[in-house]
């Protein structure tokens, strides 16, 4: 084990799904033809000015409250001044020096724990452009301003991570949360969520050693891989006996390498002052008491919940909760009181989640209903069907509006408990496999088990094997 | 007396009686322009063609019997940082030399909703940025009054070609003086309201805490008019003031019995030119006379306005002027190696001297470890400064002073000597950094008959009694002579 310890920081950028940009009236809408959604404003035309978009802040407002942070009653808006081709006014309209959120912590389980991780702050700020190289010549770009003034909060957390199986769980939470709030599409494909890393080292006891970033990261598994280069790249340096000097890294996850970018000391000075095209941001204690009541119980709490107060397996209990229709069906399921957690959880975990997966569906297209399923389990547990039959009849559940009672007469599932017609069954099948009563009564006991296997397919899976083995076994004395 | 004489509301009065045609009105304005033009150099862009267009539409919704506006068919100048849809705005720099405005500004908007007809587009400094129009990429604009001295600036293309009669009004910026300063040289009646009062969607920003859209116009009256169409909130623009204008015309009245007029006296001393003294003391006689009272007045840490006003304007200017990066639109050099040496090379070779300064005067206040101490104490400043004129106006209702220390200075003076280009503003940035309305008026002349201005300055949302003092001065005032070109 490495002398050193692992110290992680992320700066987390979602977009937001507002229907308009942050400062202007375009749509917010990816996938649209090259440079269609763009004005005035978001191309930064000279005269142009922006005009903040009150759900952006309601929306950010909103993560804030989720991450349990303090709100800002006056926030302000800040030039970042740099030149780039995707950045048409040559200056990012962000925050700075008055974030709208500050001081948070979210909670979530990771390896075998609840984990607490400090957010520093979380800021608007709008997205730039994107710049498209040609295929044909290395001089020529292009550049599509659809993307430019898509609204973005970028979630600073503190160095609180101590490993990249950390962070992952980190950002599996936040995205989880995101997606609960409905104020993010989380679609890692379109970069919907991307993250820059801060990993430094220091031995046990020590201040926090010098912090490289990391950028260009664009997947949470990329994020893995690229802490866990860095952890390896700094212990090597410190072994070797070199120092740290602070840098920006670029993540090049297909060579799986970092290049450096720049140093500390020709780090970009982005001359942040105060927009004077906005005045400051105000939002009032009612608003922000409006906002709370609109956040649900949240992915990561439901998850820590289903953990420690039902033994639900972790795995399971994130399956379930990180899904918020998943989880609220789970959550009513409980709140029926009918039957045990696990019992549920088994159900979900078993043939929905198979069900779901393989039909790539929702949960709010199947036919599925708390009542249903109550239903289903009671059938089993009061020996009307099998376990084998029940799944027969949750699949037809799934995609069919019907009582339990109804499909299992119509699909002939009922079981068979009658001592009479079972007796029927075993005495045809014990006619018909002598050999194994007479192995089973020579000690060869694994051949009862064939014995009731054999009634069971004759009566088509309808017997009560409880019942049938027993009448089997009274059959052969 | 030739039309293009008259004031805008006499045009006005009789475009309404149908005395005249709009037609009648653009072709005068278009003759003359193109007459006296060549010495003044007050126009970047003539819209000829499409304002005789405009004026033959309004004349037929006239002829139709339709409830037309006050400025229906009237001609109008706009400053070229002001953007008109499909034409040319080269805010005066070569950076912009080609670029054509796909958007009208809110308040280009206001003046087609009103049937106005915008006739062309009005030289003036570098991105506004300067006291004299010289530093024009299309030339200096001439004084109509002397063509060897400056029209003043930055508005200077406005003031000048309404005081030579070439337009009866235009719509201006003022950041530190620019509509003022240029309506003081060239004798011309120049008007910036309230921060906010006006929408600055469409204004090519140049310091947006301080940039003002307003009137130059050859008197009182004309002002208000024009003011009345442009003013009032714009949802484009997040620091427009949820006010609303529109009666200010109507509403002007002659009389400041009882108005107090305040004079910081010790801001004086700096006046080179005793001509500006006297005509300044014998404005306050006129206003005297007319039953105001004039109070003693001071403001606090004035010596801080200059250095504050250029530091916070230069910081913005540097972040608004970088967008202007040879990428998307505007100049390009040539023969670039690569993506920086484009941006050096097309900022280096299309900006002009005086912006450069000012983009790197701006970038240094604004950079790590010198923000505190210039940026940041400059705000405070211009806050303290803004504090005392505030408390200023509690006591008075109007604060006098010259519009400018000197009259119109020679072509070529003080081109190399910025400091003291950025003199001419220390009258004229207090109105800027304390955001509230400022006017200038014609007071008189110099021994030589260059033009002097009186400016008033009201407190934040008090343009009617702005406009009112200064309305009952024009009309006690005997008024100056009219250039002669």
């Amino acid at each position: 084990m490495s002398q050193y310890h692992t110290v992680i920081g992320l700066e987390t950028h979602a977009e937001l799904n507002t229907k308009t940009k942050i400062y202007c009236g375009c749509k917010n809408e990816f996938g649209s033809s090259t440079n269609s959604n763009v004005c005035p404003v978001c191309l930064g035309l000279p005269g142009a000015l922006p005009v903040l978009n009150k759900s952006v802040v309601e929306y950010a407002v909103r993560m804030g409250l989720a991450l349990n942070c303090t709100i800002n009653s006056v926030s302000r808006l800040d030039r970042k001044n740099y030149f780039y081709p995707d950045l048409p006014k040559a200056y990012q309209i962000s925050q700075s020096y008055v974030p709208l959120c500050e001081n948070g912590y979210v909670e979530f389980w990771y390896d075998g724990q609840v984990r607490t991780v400090h957010i520093e702050r979380i800021h608007i700020e709008e997205d730039a452009g994107k710049l498209v190289h040609s295929d044909e010549s290395a001089d020529e770009t292009y550049i599509d301003f659809n993307r430019c003034g898509v609204p973005l909060i970028e979630i600073v957390s503190k160095p609180d991570i101590e490993s990249s199986g950390e962070a992952y769980a980190y950002l599996k939470a936040l995205k989880a949360i995101l997606s609960y709030l409905g104020i993010c599409d989380c679609k890692m494909q379109e970069g919907s969520i991307r993250s820059d890393v801060n990993v430094s080292l220091n031995k046990h006891g020590e201040p926090l050693g010098t912090r490289c970033e990391m950028k260009n990261i664009n997947s949470f598994s990329a994020v893995v891989r690229a802490i866990e280069y860095e952890t390896k790249r700094q212990t090597q340096l410190l072994s070797d006996g070199e120092i740290i000097k602070q840098q920006t890294l670029r993540w090049d996850d297909i060579k799986g390498e970092s290049f450096l970018m720049r140093t500390k000391e020709n780090a970009d000075d982005y001359r942040y002052f105060p927009e004077p095209d906005i005045p400051s941001a105000y939002i009032s204690e009612q608003d922000i008491g409006k906002f709370s009541q609109t956040i649900p119980e949240l992915p990561n709490v439901k998850m820590i919940r289903y953990i420690s107060e039902y033994g639900i397996d972790s795995k399971e209990a994130e399956y379930i909760a990180f899904n918020q229709s998943i989880a609220q069906f789970f959550d009513e399921c409980i709140k029926t009181q009918k039957h045990t957690p696990k019992k549920y959880c088994s159900w979900i975990m078993g043939e929905l989640a198979k069900y779901l997966n393989a039909s790539q569906k929702e949960l709010s297209q199947t036919k599925l209903t708390v009542d249903v399923l109550n239903d289903l389990i009671d059938s089993v547990d009061e020996n009307v069907i099998s376990n084998s039959a029940a799944k027969t009849v949750f699949a037809v559940l799934l995609e069919k509006k019907i009582s339990v009672k109804e499909i299992i007469s119509e699909l002939g599932l009922s079981q068979i408990s009658d001592t009479n017609a079972l007796e029927a069954i075993a005495k045809q099948v014990l006619s018909e496999n002598e050999k194994s009563v007479s192995d089973y009564k020579n000690g060869k006991t694994n051949a009862l088990g064939f014995l009731v296997g054999q009634c069971m397919k004759l009566s088509n899976n309808k017997a009560n094997p409880v019942k049938m083995k027993e009448i089997i076994l009274s059959l052969m004395e | 007396m030739e039309l293009y004489e008259f004031k805008a509301f006499e045009l006005s009065q009789m475009l309404n009686k149908k005395q005249i045609s709009s037609v009648d009105l653009v072709s005068s304005f278009v003759n003359r322009i193109k007459t006296v033009d060549d010495k003044l150099n007050s126009f970047i862009t003539l819209c000829a063609e499409s304002a005789l267009k405009q004026a033959e539409t309004v004349d037929r919704k006239r002829l139709k019997g339709e409830t037309l506006s006050l400025l229906a068919g009237i001609p109008i100048g706009i400053k070229d940082n002001i953007s008109v849809k499909d034409v040319r705005m080269t805010c005066g720099s070569k950076m912009l030399e080609n670029y054509i405005a796909p958007y009208d500004a809110t308040v280009v908007e206001r003046l087609k909703n009103a049937d106005s007809v915008i006739i062309g587009k009005m030289n003036m400094d570098e991105f506004a940025m300067g006291s004299s129009t010289q530093t024009s990429y299309f030339g200096a604009c001439r004084n109509p009054y002397d063509i060897s001295r400056v029209a003043g600036g930055s508005s200077g293309g406005c003031a000048a070609a309404v005081s030579a009669d070439m337009i009866p009004f235009a719509l201006g910026s003022d950041t530190g003086g620019s509509i003022r300063q240029p309506s003081s040289f060239c004798g011309t009646v120049g008007f910036k309201s309230t921060y906010g009062a006006v929408s600055r969607y469409g204004l090519t920003a140049f310091a947006s805490s301080f940039d003002q859209v307003g009137p130059i116009c050859k008197c009182v009256k004309d002002t208000a008019m024009l003011f009345d169409v442009i003013a009032g909130c714009d949802n484009r623009d997040s620091t427009s003031a949820d006010k609303h204008y529109g009666i200010c015309f109507a509403n002007l009245c002659d009389d400041v019995r009882g108005l107090k007029i305040g004079v910081p006296w010790e801001l004086f001393e700096s006046i080179s030119q005793p001509d500006v003294f006297t005509g300044f003391k014998k404005s306050l006689k006129v206003f005297q006379d007319l039953g105001a009272q004039i109070l003693d007045i001071t403001i606090e840490n004035t010596k801080f306005a200059l250095p504050a006003y250029y530091v916070i304007s230069s910081a913005e200017a540097s972040s608004n002027l970088a967008r202007f990066d040879g990428v998307r639109y505007g100049y390009r050099a040539d023969n670039c190696t690569d993506l920086n040496d484009m941006y050096i090379k097309s900022r280096s070779q299309g900006f002009g001297d005086e912006c450069k300064r000012r983009i790197m005067l701006g970038t240094f206040v604004l950079s790590a470890g010198y923000y505190d101490a210039y940026y940041k104490k400059a705000v405070s400043a211009a806050k303290l400064i803004a504090d005392s004129l505030n408390s200023l106006f509690e006591k008075v209702d109007i604060i006098a002073m010259p519009t400018s220390p000197e009259t119109a200075f020679s072509v070529g003076d003080k081109l190399d000597n910025p400091v003291k280009m950025y003199q001419s503003d220390m009258f004229t940035i207090f109105a800027n950094l304390a955001g509230v309305p400022a006017i200038s008026v014609p007071c008189g002349a110099d021994k030589i008959g260059l033009p002097i201005g009186l400016q008033l300055m009201a407190n934040s949302f008090c343009e009617q009694t702005l406009l009112n003092a200064a309305f009952s001065f024009e009309n006690a005032f005997d008024g100056i002579q009219k250039p002669r070109l």
